[in-house]
């Protein structure tokens, strides 16, 4: 029932508590239900503390919930595997580690031989315009090029769906635009199935298929809106005002 | 500056003094340091003593890196082999090294590798008998728990996400202890190491001061204040500051060429 083939990844009333430190529990998310289709784009907009974070931990199967499940391809979710990417809202690379070796860590851990998994981590190094980094190690490069080097990470491991969390959340808004134009030029070459969370409403507007607007205390799905504009997308037009003030409208209920 | 300044300020008190049992001239000292290898009365030479006291520090320093280094990571890892341990270690740790002489003698006697391989004369019994049990009992005290902490917190703060982030790229729990818990703890072990290392130098005078120590720079130093030979003190204590210095300057160097990462990540 839930494993339509054109849904890559089926949340069913997922709900997740947590214990406080004072021994109370409490919800943080509640009863969350979300179909991805294949090959889709999805931002998940909400306030801080709602969920998101959670929500993408479980999907990537680093934690579990309390109820519900997620299914990828029709299998529940339980533990991490390649199939299911997912870019870290904090800093996340290996400082021990250069670019490339960052990049082919995932190949590494899969066992796969040296030459293979330098020449495809170099092909998504590529990918993100980060070539000539990479000998470089994390702490020579600035935050905007950490992140580009998170996503080819994720991508190196040729995951079906990639799920990033904020991943340009603390980046200047210059470098920001510039991420979001390549992320959908990386999208539009790899075709993955992409969930990305993020504050920024615009950046979903600007990115998204599909956007999911949550709300907090408890972290519940508000509405879900399809995105239908051409792209790549020019923020001047009037529907993309529209559209972003509309979400910011709902995100204040 | 400061050294020039503070040889100023002893050629004008040893001057002014002008007894060398207190203080004796700068030229006598460095006469003595600048040749290392000549022979001091009746004790053997400067540069010889400095080895003997190396050998015996960097045997019972690997002593204590190999016994901290596995326990400290284990303890970092485990909580239940942590909570084994850290009471009964707890209660050691403020015993000073020195504090526990008495005791290691009362074990150990004056025996020493000599005696425990059985050789009994020739020169490479010269060389094992100056290893005894009790210096390196003391040296290893000094040694591990600057190493223990080190290691177990080195381990205990790697950063969640460095092993969540392999976890979702596919990695098990022996490539994330390998390859991700042991390197991201590195630089705190390294740390420790080099702090473990200056301590137990500091141990040796105290273990070189153990009975039946007929060699090493500690001893030097103790028995040219018998003979009331001030100016072999100074050597010695300046041979002392040297070597330490330099060693923790080969760890720093270590430290900065391989983990200088570690300033801009967590
Ligand atoms: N391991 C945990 N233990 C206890 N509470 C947690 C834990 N992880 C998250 N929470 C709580 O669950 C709620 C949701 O957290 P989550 O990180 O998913 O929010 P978020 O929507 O990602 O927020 P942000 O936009 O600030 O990143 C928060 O109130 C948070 O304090
Ligand atoms: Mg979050």
């Amino acid at each position: 029932m839930n494993s339509h083939p054109e849904q890559i990844i089926a949340i069913n009333r997922l709900s997740k508590e947590f214990t406080t430190g004072a021994g109370n529990t409490f919800l943080a998310v509640d009863s969350v239900s979300l179909q991805i289709p294949r090959n889709s784009f999805t931002c998940i907009v909400g306030p801080s503390g709602c969920g998101k974070s959670t929500i993408l931990r479980i999907a990537a199967g680093l934690e579990k919930s309390s109820s519900g499940t997620v299914q990828y391809n029709g299998n529940q979710v339980s533990k991490p595997c390649a199939e299911i990417g997912l870019v870290f809202q904090e800093y996340s690379l290996f400082p021990w580690l250069s670019v490339l070796d960052n990049v082919a860590s995932g190949p590494e851990f899969a066992g796969v031989d040296k030459d293979k998994r330098y020449k495809d981590a170099e092909h998504y190094i590529r990918m993100v315009n980060m070539i000539d980094f990479k000998d470089a190690y994390p702490h020579e490069l600035s935050g905007g090029m950490r992140q580009r080097v998170a996503i080819a990470r994720a991508l190196a491991n040729e995951p079906d769906v990639l799920l990033m969390d904020e991943p340009f959340g603390a980046l200047d808004a210059h470098t920001r635009i510039l991420l979001q134009k390549e992320l959908l030029k990386v999208w539009e070459m790899t075709r993955k199935t992409i969930v990305l969370v993020t504050h920024s409403v615009d950046e979903a507007v600007y990115l998204a298929d599909r956007i999911v607007i949550m709300s907090s205390r408890p972290g519940r799905i508000h509405k879900v809106l399809d995105v239908d504009m051409d792209r790549p997308r020019s923020r001047a037009i009037p529907e993309f005002g529209k559209l972003t003030d509309h979400i910011l409208k709902e995100l204040e209920h | 500056m400061a050294p020039a300044l503070l040889a100023v300020i002893w050629i004008a008190l040893a001057r002014e003094i002008g007894n060398e049992v207190i203080l004796p001239g700068i030229e006598q000292v460095s006469r003595i340091v600048l040749h290392p290898t000549e022979d001091l009365i009746s004790m053997g030479s400067l540069a010889g003593n400095v080895l003997v006291s190396l050998v015996r520090v960097i045997m019972g320093y690997t002593l204590a890196a190999l016994v901290a280094i596995p326990l400290g990571v284990a303890m970092g890892y485990y909580g239940v082999i942590f909570k084994f341990f850290n009471g009964f270690l707890n209660l050691f740790r403020p015993i000073p090294p020195l504090a526990w002489v008495p005791l290691v003698m009362a074990w150990f006697g004056i025996s020493s590798l000599a005696t425990a391989s059985g050789i009994e004369t020739g020169q490479i019994y010269i060389y094992l008998d100056n290893i005894k049990f009790a210096m390196l009992f003391i040296i290893f005290i000094g040694a591990f728990y600057p190493i223990l902490t080190s290691t177990i917190h080195g381990v205990r703060n790697v950063n969640k996400t460095f092993i969540d982030s392999a976890r979702v790229l596919g990695a098990n729990e022996r490539q994330i202890f390998r390859k991700v818990l042991l390197p991201a703890a590195m630089p705190s072990i390294i740390t420790g190491m080099r702090i473990g290392l200056g301590i137990a130098w500091m141990c040796l005078v105290s273990a070189e001061m153990l009975p039946g120590s007929l060699s090493g720079i500690g001893y030097m130093i103790t028995h040219a204040f018998t003979l009331a030979s001030t100016d072999i003190v100074i050597a010695g204590m300046i041979s002392i500051g040297a070597v330490g210095a330099l060693m923790d300057a080969g760890f720093r160097h270590i430290e900065h060429k391989y983990f200088s990462w570690r300033r801009q990540a967590n």
